[in-house]
């Protein structure tokens, strides 16, 4: 269950999350938020608010498949929860949460936090010590 | 050119997610377990992301607009209401049970696992259904902007 502190692919890929970031409000003048585009995709809407989130999150998939050819990637096989109903409970609260709350780890997170914005802020403090106190609950006191 | 910024900015995103780890729960899980045997990765990935969207936003907005927009999207509410803390609550909950969050979850599709579907699923049905039931009536949130 433990894994290994990697600092310096930690820091390389916040710096990729950071230039995503960047190029995304450069040359569409949009937050990257992967809740938001993600959900953006979900409900009917002109071309020219789908094409753009389309791309986005077809290009994850490609970054992510070329980092994990390319041996980029070293954290591992991915490990989930045994249940799988443990897993979709997660996947909706994470549906749920980041429509009603506006934004996610990258949004709130990252976007939110470098615009010095107060939801922001509020949001992440918010996810951060709810999610630490579930994992402690699960792993510490269960 | 704006798909193509948009496509290259998911790709970067994309290689952050896997080159970081976070696209494993495990990793994720690590750090938020501050308890147990504490993997501190994921605070040089906010960090580092931090770090680089904060100069590079600064030297964005020097420009009046973005390269291919009419102009910047930006969340203009600043009031700290009870909706962005319950589904802030609620976002960590459901982080905190699997260790994913929507972008790691994207990126983790390739994986193939069922998991990674089903938690995808489940994401997108909790957006729907979240957008039709409890924001079905029009609010100061509907102003187009994207959510952030």
């Amino acid at each position: 269950m433990a894994t290994e502190f990697t600092p310096l692919a930690g820091l390389i890929g916040g710096l990729l999350i950071g230039l995503s970031a960047v190029v995304l409000m450069l040359g569409c003048g949009r937050i990257a938020g992967n809740s938001g585009i993600f959900a953006g995709l979900l409900a009917r809407a002109p071309r020219s608010e789908t094409t753009w989130r389309a791309a986005f999150i077809v290009g994850i998939l490609i970054g992510t498949t070329l980092a994990v050819e390319a041996g980029l990637y070293s954290a591992g096989p991915l490990l989930f929860p045994p249940a799988l109903v443990t897993v979709a409970g997660g996947g909706i609260l994470v549906g749920i949460g980041t429509q009603l709350g506006s934004g996610c780890t990258s949004g709130h997170g990252v976007c939110g936090l470098a615009r010095l914005s107060t939801r922001s802020l509020t949001a992440t403090a918010t996810f951060m010590v709810v999610a630490i106190a579930v994992v402690f609950v699960l792993r510490h006191v269960i | 050119m704006r798909v193509i910024f948009a496509l290259l900015a998911g790709v970067l995103m994309g290689l952050g997610l896997a080159v970081s780890g976070m696209m494993n729960p495990a990793k994720v899980l690590g750090f938020l377990d501050l308890a147990g045997a504490w993997d501190p990765t994921l605070l040089l990935v906010m960090g580092g992301a931090l770090a680089t969207t904060w100069i590079g936003y600064r030297l964005t907005f020097r420009r009046t607009a973005p390269l291919f927009a009419a102009q910047f999207s930006l969340p203009t509410r600043q009031d700290i209401d009870a909706p962005l803390i319950v589904g802030a609550a609620l976002f960590g909950a459901g982080w905190g049970l699997v260790g994913l969050c929507p972008g790691p979850a994207i990126a983790a599709l390739t994986s193939l696992r069922t998991e990674a579907l089903v938690f995808v699923a489940a994401m997108a049905i909790g957006m729907v259904l979240t957008k039709h039931i409890v924001q079905g009536r029009p609010s100061p949130k509907d102003t187009g902007l994207p959510a952030e």
